[in-house]
């Protein structure tokens, strides 16, 4: 028996994507037995160790499979082939507050959640109190709890859970849920978790916290395990990894009424090359090729950039620039120039648009229609979204 | 399956009898929620079905109950309570059971623990409800002369083999209906042929022995006595009503079937819970 927590042995998981679903006995007899479906691997032969008292970040594009096997772990999914072996009493924050039964009354359901995550009676009675003080609900624990806002629903939820006193503690993009101030605090609890020594796993797509809160990271792509090693290491192969100006996956959209298109973009370095890595402060090009069918006056263009936590970081625009194009018509091409690219890494998704000259009617709005990965430069930052471009100087001192 | 593993299944749901028992207070407690008469539906639905059989059968039809030997009572409402509150535990918990599933999806998909303790929660909140209904009928029967007391453990006993009936039952089922949805349609039809099939409204003594199908002799008693629900039914009467052991053979059967039905509805649990948390 080794020292590891929680060891993942050689974990294969296949989901079926069911074409049409026999939900019925007749759609069963009539197909001549089982529903026909594909396999989609979500894990393929997954195996690493993570050793007790260690904070362990899971991170990869969405489908990457980094859910399902923290699914895995948590015993709530059966791996098809492989075994996940795990020492001490466990406690997965999913989704928060999952087993409430809304007519119940906030009391009735601390007990009933409790028990579920493995609390008896007694150990309820004695931790009662510090679960709704967590929570800050004293005064609704005994209404129903369909009567809850989410907010109190979602802390309730997180109380419960994290009052569990989990050996190892798994979580799965929770601390995305809640104002700033519970975040804070689930953060902080977190945090004396991690300070006790109880091993953590965290799924997360914020490199942010990743960076901050682990100690060892795996990086997953389509089911399979890529790497696993310091957060330092793992997020640069991570952000390397997914470098380009690919469509960013999930919610680009395009509309507007089309009298002006933008017909192709391009990244370039500050020799106008095309851009194959962009560290923060590098020197970037936007080079927009439009077409316009018809003559419109005054075009206003813009860039916004995103993080992909969804602040918006940026949004240079022709107007605010002073540049206003009096009549466009047929093909041309517009630079955004930025002499040095002020973001720390990470991802970015980047939306471009032409409006009219009011800034209210869209020709074309290509919502987030590039990802670009920012790799560590000069400076050499890593916190926050952008940087100051700061000097630090000793004064001296005693 | 071979039942050291149900004996093991069952030993680790006893370890999480602090669960079962929660799941089991949240089905209670959330039954009769904002419902103003709350508890009293579960006495007041069986009392509604006892006089709308009795005003039928015992009064328009004029069906004559038996009289129990060697108790001497004779009372069609009686006759008819001791094998109807029996058979609304049964209907009550197949029923129920179908749903103990796909009703918590979301508690399956996001949280760890023995699944087969849904099924347990849902049958022991009927369970619950049934010992109540069989106080209130032994309550009767002392009141119209059968001193039952002496019986109570063997009524028990026969709690304890229907219970674990309808449990082998409501894991087979609340499996099934997670894979076809219209199990629980087909089980609608199959609970009322099982009713009418099963001496409730009306005593052993009018099902005849064979019956003449296009010249061929067919031993339908013995046919209607296969059901376990008959023998299920018989013994509780006997004890109930009759103030009598039930036959031997018919413990046997009885048990037999009980101890299958649970091990074929382990068996078919354990073999698809692994899939539940994709496919509910």
């Amino acid at each position: 028996m080794s020292d590891a927590a929680i060891e993942v042995d050689a974990v294969t998981k296949r989901f079926r994507l069911y074409h049409e679903r026999n939900q019925s006995l007749k759609a069963a007899v009539l197909r001549g037995g089982r529903a026909r479906y594909d396999e989609f691997f979500a894990l393929r032969d997954v195996s690493f160790d993570v050793p007790h008292g260690v904070t362990f970040g899971l991170i990869g594009e969405n489908g990457s499979g980094k859910s399902t096997l923290l699914k895995c772990i948590a015993k709530i999914l059966h791996p098809d082939e492989g075994e996940v072996r795990t020492s001490g009493k466990i406690s997965a924050l999913l989704e928060l507050g999952a087993g409430f039964h809304p007519e119940l009354t906030g009391r009735e359901n601390v007990y009933l959640n409790g028990a579920i995550l493995g609390l008896s009676k007694r150990q309820l009675d004695a931790r009662f109190d510090d679960i709704v003080g967590f929570a800050g609900i004293e005064q609704f624990i005994d209404s129903p709890v369909k009567n809850y806002s989410s907010g109190m629903y979602v802390r309730l939820g997180f109380s419960v859970a994290i009052n569990v006193d989990p050996e190892i503690l798994l979580i799965d993009e929770v601390l995305a849920v809640g104002d700033a101030e519970f975040q804070q605090r689930c953060t902080d609890k977190i945090i004396e978790f991690k300070r006790e020594g109880r091993t953590i796993v965290i799924v997360s797509h914020s490199m942010e916290s990743v960076r901050n809160l682990c100690d060892q990271v795996a990086l997953l792509e389509q089911g399979k395990l890529v790497t696993v090693g310091t957060p330092v290491e793992v997020i640069d192969e991570y952000l390397v990894d997914v470098f380009s100006d690919r469509q960013a996956a999930g919610d680009s959209a395009r509309w507007g009424s089309g009298e002006i298109r933008i017909e192709h973009i391009e990244l370039l370095d500050g020799d106008g090359k095309p851009v194959e890595h962009l560290h923060t402060g590098d020197p970037l090009i936007f080079r927009l090729h439009y077409r316009a069918r018809e003559h419109v006056r005054r075009p206003l263009f813009g860039v916004a950039i995103h993080s992909v936590d969804g602040v918006y970081v940026a949004g240079p625009n022709t107007r605010d620039a002073g540049l206003f194009l009096d009549d466009v018509y047929g093909e041309g091409v517009l630079d955004l120039r930025i002499e040095r690219l002020m973001l720390v890494p990470g991802s970015y998704d980047v939306t471009i648009a032409i409006h009219d000259d009011t800034g209210t009617h869209p020709f074309d709005f290509r919502n987030k229609v590039l990802r670009i990965d920012v790799e560590l430069g000069t400076p050499r930052e890593s916190f926050g979204i952008v940087s100051l471009d700061g000097r630090w100087i000793p004064q001296g001192g005693e | 399956m071979s039942a050291p593993t149900v004996v093991q299944r069952i030993g680790e749901a006893f370890a999480g009898r602090e669960l079962l028992i929660n799941l089991t207070l949240r089905e209670l407690r959330s039954r009769y929620k904002k419902s103003a008469l709350g508890w009293l539906w579960s006495l007041l639905n069986p009392l509604a079905s006892v006089a709308i059989y009795w005003v039928v059968f015992g009064y328009f039809l004029d069906i004559q109950p038996p009289v129990g030997d060697p108790s001497g009572l004779e009372s069609f409402v009686i006759y008819l309570l001791c094998a109807l509150i029996p058979w609304i535990y049964f209907s009550n918990s197949v029923q129920s059971s179908l749903e103990a599933l796909v009703g918590n999806a979301g508690l399956i998909k996001k949280v760890y623990f023995p699944r087969d303790l849904l099924v347990m929660s849902v049958i022991g909140a009927l369970l619950v409800t049934m010992l109540i209904e069989m106080s209130v009928v032994l309550v009767i029967l002392l009141v119209a002369g059968n001193f039952v007391i002496p019986w109570i453990p063997m009524v028990l006993v026969l709690i304890l083999l229907e219970t674990l009936l309808v449990l082998g039952a409501g894991l087979f089922l609340s499996v099934a209906n997670v894979y076809f949805r219209d199990v629980k349609h087909f089980i609608g039809i199959a609970m009322q042929a099982l009713f009418y099939s099963t001496p409730i409204i009306y005593p052993l003594s009018v099902v005849p022995d064979t019956a003449d199908v296009l010249g061929i002799e067919i031993p339908i008693g013995d046919i209607y006595r296969l059901n376990p629900l008959v023998q299920m039914v018989q013994a509780y009467r006997s004890v109930l009503y009759d103030l009598r052991f039930p036959p031997l053979d018919s413990m046997l059967y009885l048990i037999g079937w009980s101890v299958g039905v649970l091990l074929v509805g382990y068996w078919f649990f354990e073999r698809h819970q692994r899939r539940l948390a994709e496919e509910v």
